[in-house]
């Protein structure tokens, strides 16, 4: 990241300016095509067959029911599948071996001309198998849990501090498995034409895919190309290459033309990764004034043989909140015969601030605070972790405008005070924060002799709005409208540009296509005005930009605040009121920004009360893998809920000047509704989700009611 | 096709076109739109009646026609979200969406258009749903949130959702005097 400061850059329309989408009338007439709306001539459909055990090796796959079906292509499994190179992710070595990693994993791939065949193929493959007794329970005694580097930090003396302290908060939160479940299943239609490898996929960063089917199947990466026009969501789950890409090449291969594969939604959660389940402990040793002197978070998880990198890094935002002279932040993690986990919306930011922001609101409860003023108490001046400041840090701002809207003034602390009917009422509060980055890419921007403009950059629109975000920048560097240029994005073929994630995306891309422009424009400055007849093009990259030194720590904020009401015969809560104020920098799309910070609030909204799903002990994988036994929320689900923002100023992040804001709007939600449930209640809620059961049991345990 | 597979001869009419097919019987619906007639406007998203993505309407029914076997519509008459503008002007209930950004990445939608279309018919015609108290013909935006619950958008674009099925009420009431 760079030191760089930039200029007050004089951005003024479209930037800024609530422009509609630009492919908002494809979507809402159906003619947007996503990775499984494409069905070359001749297309064969493919259907994987699960892994039917945790751990073991496959002795034998028995065929010949499949291969009866009419229309039966092929069965491909480890004894006869195309051997592949080496990629990094060995989530994507498919069909390689006999050996099962975990449950659900691909042992074989039926392949048919129709997709009723292609299905019932599948069901008919008979997998044989030597069962492994597999190591699945995560306990805080796990014998394999190890501290990677990297996953500790200590300042001061946490114990001396911890133990010293008047007021000492000392609790343990956990999260349940949690699935990224986007609308859209991983789908990928492929085809080879002569030696050239096509592939619609619905991913993330089609770049990335790119370079791993090129690894995989030994091409040079500009025989491969990858097209992610429309994606259906993703939320981290196609943020890396998954495995139904490459089983759709490797198909393709086989039976040697086109071929689909859309993943059955109840094999989501074992091949595209999830939110691993945490067991956190806070620690928080106070003054009775509220002044936080000492902070420890400790944090256990696992992951999978297939991924033993990964960790849900649930830590890493404790680090950086609050000032505390005393701190201690440690992630274990052991290897469990698990489907491997990966990123879910806000990957350890979301899982840790719910831990630490639950704490912090028992900790007001304990010195009988405000909680918004025991938050201002403790606000440090620069990143408690680095000793570096903050690019930007507007938190406390965001409370107290949230509080002025949401009329937190009147609010009375006591818990279990308010009665209406069959209905207790409460609020609660939580900060949110996310780290606002930004990676090198590349952009290439084009003149017509004619007039008209062309802006190039493989990047992902995922519903974020990018594709008009791009154009608005482009078109404010140019100092045209956005009807004047035409943005092409989603295609390997294009400049290469980093993926939709980590909130990076827009800084990252936008940054290129400002420079591209930006550049453009003084090419025809050099023309006197007049673009020469074969056009003009200039290409750029970012590499060099960024890589200077990182003298900041650069995050965005949030406040997000919480009415709920707990039905005391039921047990039910419901959120009625949900605020978010968040400091993000400049924000490019008003109308596009509010969409996805609402997007990431309901997100946390279902967190915090219906989503949960279990690694079962018998089995290995998740039971509640259907959209029927896993619950997001529904419309009726989500009532009164706001979005705003403060008018943050950062001249050290970018040339726009924004932060990431996919993943803010999630972060702190979960603790803002279970904080407002013990205010209504009495009741903590330390384990998510905040279910009707349990909540009626500690209501009638503790005698509220 | 072979001998041993089952198929069966059925006619649709699907966004005014007429279509005879010979089909698998264990086709869906959303499999014979998507993948024999390439109206790929419907969406997959669970294939077991759980999100809506597969909305479309069977003779002006809202169904999840991923549930739907295609042998059991012959002779129905079918509008998918690709049947409801006509190339140029679209149905009010896809610009409402367009007005209040009611989507995000877009892969709910054509389903949250249809079942909209469908619901909001339901509403005209005083079908109670239920949250609908008392005998007043249902509106406003509890009936939607209800009546849109079938519906998931993970996207969440739930509160733009219900603004925009309720800024379409009235003008859909017309677009459905006006087809037959
Ligand atoms: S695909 Fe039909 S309801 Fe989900
Ligand atoms: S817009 Fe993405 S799922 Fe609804």
């Amino acid at each position: 990241m760079t030191g760089t400061t930039f200029g007050a850059v004089p951005w003024g329309p479209p930037l800024g300016e609530p422009v509609p989408r630009l492919d908002g009338r494809a979507k809402v007439t159906g003619s947007a095509r996503y990775a499984a709306d494409h069905t070359p001539a001749g297309c064969a459909h493919a259907w994987p067959v699960p892994a039917p055990v945790a751990k073991g090796t496959v002795t034998a796959v028995h065929r010949a029911a499949a291969m009866a079906e009419p229309g039966a292509l092929s069965v491909l499994a480890h004894d006869d599948a195309p051997r592949l190179g080496d990629a990094d992710d060995r989530t994507l070595a498919v069909l390689q071996s006999p050996r099962i990693a975990h449950r659900g994993q691909v042992v074989a791939l039926a392949v048919a001309e129709t997709l009723p065949a292609a299905r019932a193929m599948a069901a008919a493959v008979r997998i044989e198998c030597a069962p492994v007794p597999p190591d699945l329970e995560l306990t805080p005694e796990h014998p394999r849990l190890v501290t990677p580097e990297g996953a500790e930090s200590a300042q001061g003396d946490f114990p001396a501090a911890f133990h010293g302290a008047q007021v000492r908060i000392d609790a343990v939160y956990s999260i349940p498995p949690l699935h990224n479940h986007p609308m859209e299943p991983h789908a990928a239609t492929a085809q080879w034409l002569g030696g050239r490898l096509v592939v619609f996929d619905s991913s993330q960063g089609s770049n990335a895919v790119r370079d791993a089917l090129a690894a995989l199947f030994e091409l040079e990466p500009d025989q491969v190309s990858v097209v992610s026009e429309h994606v259906g969501g993703g939320f981290g789950a196609k943020g890396t290459p998954r495995p139904h890409v490459v089983l759709a090449a490797m198909a393709a291969m086989a039976v040697n033309r086109p071929v689909k594969l859309a993943l059955p939604r109840g094999l989501l959660p074992a091949l595209t990764g999830y939110r691993a389940s945490t067991l956190q402990r806070v620690r928080l040793g106070a003054d009775t004034e509220g002044r936080v002197r000492a902070i420890a978070h400790e944090v256990d998880t696992y992951t999978s043989p297939l991924s033993p990198d990964w960790r849900e890094r649930a830590t890493q935002p404790t680090r950086s909140l609050y000032a505390a002279p005393h701190r201690l932040t440690r992630e274990r993690v052991a290897p469990l015969d698990v489907p491997s986990p990966s990123w879910m919306r806000a990957p350890g930011e979301c899982s840790g601030m719910f831990a630490v922001e639950s704490a912090m609101d028992e900790l007001a409860v304990a010195c009988a605070m405000d909680p918004i003023e025991l938050r201002a108490r403790n606000e440090p001046d620069v990143d408690p972790h680095t000793g570096r400041p903050f690019s930007s840090r507007h938190l406390v701002e965001c409370l107290r405008a949230g509080a002025d809207r949401f009329g937190w003034a009147d609010r009375d602390p006591a818990p279990a005070m308010r009665r209406q009917g069959r209905l207790l009422i409460g609020s609660g509060v939580a900060a949110s924060t996310y780290p606002a980055e930004v990676i090198p890419s590349s952009a290439r921007a084009h003149a017509n002799p004619g007039g008209g403009f062309l802006v190039e950059i493989n990047a992902t629109d995922i519903g974020t709005g990018a594709r008009t975000v791009l154009a608005q920048i482009a078109a404010s560097t140019l100092g045209i409208g956005v009807d004047e240029l035409e943005i092409d994005i989603g295609r390997t073929d294009l400049p290469r540009a980093p993926l939709a994630g980590g909130s990076c995306g827009t800084a990252s891309w936008g940054w290129a296509v400002h420079k591209a422009c930006g550049e453009l424009s003084r090419r025809i400055d050099e023309h006197q005005g007049a673009v020469p007849a074969g056009g003009l093009t200039v290409t750029v990259d970012t590499t060099e930009d960024l890589a200077t030194d990182d003298q900041y720590t650069r995050r965005s904020f949030g406040a997000q605040f919480a009415e709920v009401a707990v039905d005391v015969d039921t047990g039910e809560a419901r959120v009625r009121r949900l605020l978010g104020v968040f400091a993000a920098g400049r924000i490019l799309n008003p109308r596009t920004a509010r969409s996805q910070l609402l997007g990431g609030m309901i997100m946390g909204l279902s967190m915090a009360l219906t989503e949960t799903s279990t690694l079962d002990l018998a089995f290995g994988d998740h039971p509640e893998r259907d959209l029927a036994s896993y619950h997001v929320a529904s419309c009726a689900d989500v009532r009164e809920i706001d979005v705003h923002w403060l008018a943050e100023e950062d001249s050290r992040l970018n040339p726009m000047g924004s932060k990431g804001i996919g993943e803010l709007g999630i972060v702190g939600t979960a603790a803002a509704v279970t904080n407002a449930i013990h205010h209504a209640t009495g009741v903590r809620v330390r384990d998510l989700p905040a279910q009707p059961d349990a909540l009626l049991e500690a209501m009638i345990a503790q005698g509220r009611i | 096709m072979d001998s041993r597979l089952l198929t069966s001869a059925v006619t649709l009419r699907v966004n005014g076109t007429v279509h005879r097919l010979t089909l698998d019987n264990r086709s869906t619906l959303l499999d014979t739109l998507r993948e024999d007639l390439d109206l790929t406007g419907a969406k997959k998203g669970c294939d077991h009646g759980q999100c809506g993505s597969c909305t479309v309407l069977v003779d002006g029914r809202r169904v999840n026609c991923c549930l739907l076997l295609t042998v059991a519509c012959d002779g129905s008459e079918i509008t998918t979200v690709e049947g409801l503008s006509d190339g140029w002007s679209l149905h009010p209930v896809q610009e409402a969406f367009l007005a209040r950004d009611a989507f995000q990445c877009g892969y709910c939608t054509p389903g949250q258009v249809c079942s909209a279309v469908g619901a909001l018919r339901e509403m005209a015609e005083g079908r109670p749903s239920a949250v609908t108290v008392g005998t007043e013909p249902p509106s406003g935006a509890a009936e939607i949130r209800e009546r849109m619950s079938g519906n998931l958008c993970r996207c969440a674009a739930y509160p733009n959702i219900v603004r925009a099925v309720g800024d379409a009420a009235e003008r859909a009431a017309e677009w459905w005097e006006r087809t037959p």
